[in-house]
């Protein structure tokens, strides 16, 4: 096996698509700390060692034409309204050994019972704020805390059926939760799509690793649903409800109706007769049992939330509330992954749990906290400053990359509110090899995968590996110029 | 299947229909005004603008007519445009894209960009004749691969009434435009009268299959026959009246409802052309049966959208 020469830090030498290959303090995927590539990537190295770049590149440009001729895109926003992208797709596969993902999927099992048992004690006792444990303020403040939902009974007591929780790896080695996802988490048709046209571009680098599958996920996320019916509802009848050609994952939502085989509706193809859903289909009515919805708590039902929302279905939330069909995830999750109450999640896991974490949070400053907040102020240079209420990336401040003026813009925005932000001190997200420019170079990543909650948990092996394609970047996000790439969970 | 899905279906169908009938009359009409000399303009471009439902407000006799006439065909700003009808087909297939086969979306994908980037301008060039081909014989692929590639359940039943739905109304209006007015010595000048007849043939893909059937001899009567009762000629209002009818009875049985006003209405109109008879139709009134032939197809496409799309709730739940 060819040996590359290099030291702990600094470039890896002259091997020819390495040139601009550097390590430093942050964990590296593919190298260890001398240089040398960590078993599982063994195979890959020795193919980019021999691999024509060119042929890479065509390769590449045919994998981004079969994505825009399909039509799998999202829309940015913010930008022209109705601007189409293609979600960025890296060709180069991110290798996880058997023991990795085992420490993964038993840390997210781990977690998501314990926050689908704490959103149940929420909306219902309270025992965690009687005891103490979380702020009263923290939880009756948070945006996504729906009043509505106390008392009301939720089929399995599990809130959140699909989660999409973000990992990180740190320098040490060790997979920490940077955000849990718990609303409406979108990018599993590009695990899975992703997955398609790896296939295609290496098929003998993939037959010689043995890769676990994730086709499964359709039947899975199918499964689950229907494990959430209404009990006398036996043969219940699913739907995806989308907010519709607009929303910036309507690819998804179609892509993931097809999977499953079942209807993809909007608001307005929905009603409510005696706290019933229907679906009006050219047979007549149609009652609905299970409800994916992929539509904000906020836009489900004028009648319960927004009054001015065109999306969402007047009624729903009373026929949830009747039991007559499940809403998932229910409505009111958002709490859970407040990210202020995100510091909070440890104490959850040993408090409904009994047992430690295992998978490590990111130390979190909450800024309504007083001294942490004076720290945070000090340092803004060096910490990440996050809105609470954000996703996607939006309303970031990056200290070490960030200008005074934005300094003083955030410092101004946390002191008139400091519940809505957090800091966390600036990661070194671990790197991948990354096909850019005719070389392999590393790029930082994070980690998404997916868990489906219903009788049981389930979690496919893989997950989407999202990547910050320009050079030093630490934001992964699709919305702020992210790409993807294929993650592989082996057998052993 | 959703209403909203059955009605994307329905007018995407028609909308292509639509742009490819519009397409095809500009072109065969801008060769007709070639030969300057035998046609009378005003009265030819105005015809065309009235035959396919556009305000027939000619400008003043100085503006080239021609460019006035295509511009309205081709301008995206109004609604009946070839490019807005292709835009809206497209935006119909896009809401039910996990509905219809990704060839069919290919290639309406394909069209709505062609036409975006190819479009000429107003007025006879050199490409206009080649985009309205283009036109034509995109929607006539994407006819192609639909009954290729997409199972022949309710959907495709939709979308085959929506397209006889339009056909047949279109058909009739352009008769009744012809009609109205018919062509003789007097008014389409010497020559003009074949010219016209001819053209009005074309404008149906017709001079072909009427000559097989009555030779190249043009009367107004045997066009007339042709164009309305031909139960074999895939433009005939009554060709399509029977697509319409047999596509509304399949679907009334696969959605598992009993025959409604629509299908009433379906059956009526086809009885009527299946039993009509030309010399009967021309010495009544034939520009009333026209028209109540347009109003007839209205009708039906009135009645499928309250049966299967905005019907009132609360006698579908209660039944």
């Amino acid at each position: 096996m060819a040996v590359v020469p290099g030291t702990g830090s600094g470039a890896l030498g002259q091997t020819a698509p390495f040139g601009n290959y550097t390590l430093d303090h942050a964990y590296d995927e593919m190298f260890d700390g001398v240089g040398q590539p960590r078993p599982q990537y063994a195979h890959l190295f020795e193919r980019l060692l021999t691999v024509d770049p060119t042929e890479l590149r065509q390769r590449q440009s045919a994998a981004d034409l079969a994505f825009l001729n399909q039509g799998i895109t999202f829309t940015v926003y913010g930008q022209k309204e109705g601007t189409e992208r293609i979600f960025p797709y890296d060709l180069l596969p991110r290798i996880l050994t058997a023991a990795e993902w085992d420490v993964i999927d038993r840390g997210l099992t781990q977690r998501i019972t314990a926050l689908n048992f704490f959103l149940k004690d929420i909306y219902n006792e309270g025992r965690i704020l009687a005891e103490g444990i979380i702020p009263r303020e923290l939880v009756y403040s948070c945006r996504h805390y729906r009043r509505e939902m106390r008392g009301v009974p939720v089929r399995r007591d599990v809130y959140v059926s699909v989660a999409g929780t973000d990992l990180v790896r740190l320098p040490d080695g060790r997979f920490a939760v940077l955000e849990d996802n718990l609303r409406v988490p979108s990018g599993v048709s590009y695990m899975l799509t992703n997955r398609q046209v790896i296939k295609n571009i290496f098929p003998t680098l993939f037959s010689r690793y043995d890769v676990r599958p994730v086709d499964q996920y359709g039947q899975a996320l199918l499964a689950t649903l229907r494990s959430l019916a209404p009990p006398h509802r036996p043969d219940p009848t699913i739907v995806l409800l989308t907010p519709g050609v607009y929303n910036s994952a309507y690819f998804e939502h179609t892509f993931l109706a097809r999977q499953m085989g079942i209807e993809l509706v909007e608001g307005r193809d929905l009603f409510t007769h005696d706290n019933v859903v229907y679906m009006r289909t050219t047979g007549g009515p149609q009652r609905v049992d299970v409800i994916y919805r992929r539509v904000d708590d906020d836009y489900l039902d004028p009648l319960a939330f927004r009054a001015d929302s065109q999306l969402g279905v007047p009624g729903i939330f009373n026929a949830f509330r009747a039991g007559n069909v499940a809403v998932t995830n229910a409505v009111g999750t958002g709490l859970a992954d407040d990210k202020a109450l995100y510091a909070y999640v440890p104490a959850i896991i040993r408090f409904y749990m009994a047992e430690e974490p295992v998978l490590a949070n990111i130390d979190t400053w909450l800024m309504q906290r007083h001294d942490d907040r004076a720290f945070v102020l000090e340092h803004l240079d060096e910490v990440v400053v996050k809105a609470v209420g954000e996703s996607g990336g939006y309303g970031m401040l990056i200290g070490p990359q960030s200008t005074v003026a934005e300094r003083d813009e955030f410092r101004r925005r946390i002191e008139a509110d400091p519940r809505n932000y957090i800091a966390q001190p600036t990661l070194a997200l671990s790197r991948a090899p990354c096909f850019i420019e005719d070389q392999v170079q590393a790029r930082h990543v994070d980690l998404r995968p997916y868990i489906l909650c219903g009788d049981r948990v389930t979690i496919v092996p893989g997950g989407l590996t999202r990547v910050a394609l320009r050079k030093g970047s630490l934001v992964v996000n699709s919305s702020q110029g992210g790409g993807s790439k294929d993650t592989w969970v082996l057998n052993a | 299947m959703l209403s909203r899905v059955a009605d994307s279906l329905y007018w995407m169908s028609r909308y292509l229909e639509r742009a490819e009938h519009t397409a095809r009359l500009v072109n065969v009409n801008l060769y007709l005004t070639l030969d300057r000399a035998t046609i009378d303009e005003t009265r030819h471009w105005g015809r065309l603008l009235a035959s396919l439902r556009m305000p027939p407000s000619m400008p003043s006799s100085d503006v080239d007519l021609a460019a006035h006439a295509t511009g309205q065909v081709l301008d995206l700003a109004n609604r009946d445009s070839i490019a807005a009808s292709i835009a809206a087909a497209r935006e119909n297939a896009r809401q039910v894209r996990e509905q219809i086969s990704s060839e069919m979306w290919q290639q309406i994908n394909r069209l709505f960009l062609a036409v975006r980037r190819d479009a000429p301008d107003p007025g006879w060039t050199g490409r206009t004749h080649d985009f309205l081909m283009s036109v034509i014989e995109g929607v006539h692929l994407f006819q192609g691969i639909t009954n290729a590639t997409m199972t022949h359940g309710e959907g495709w039943h939709f979308i085959e009434l929506g397209r006889y739905v339009e056909r047949a109304g279109a058909t009739a209006a352009l008769l009744e435009v012809h009609y109205s007015d018919p062509p003789g010595p007097s008014t389409a000048g010497v020559g003009g009268e074949y010219v016209e007849w001819v053209g009005l043939l074309r404008s149906c893909c017709a001079f072909e299959a009427y000559c097989r059937q009555y030779t190249a001899d043009l009367r107004a009567d045997r066009i007339a026959e042709f164009l309305i009762l031909s139960a074999q000629f895939p433009r005939s209002v009554r060709y399509g009246a029977r697509h319409i009818q047999s596509s509304l009875q399949t679907i009334a049985q696969l959605t598992g409802r009993g025959p409604g006003r629509a299908e009433r209405l379906a059956g009526r109109l086809l009885a009527s052309l299946d039993y009509g008879q030309v010399d009967e139709i021309m010495s009544g009134n034939l520009l009333e049966y026209l028209q109540s032939i347009v109003r007839q197809t209205g009708q039906i496409g009135a009645a499928v959208h309250q049966q299967y799309v905005s019907y009132p709730v609360d006698n579908a739940l209660s039944a």
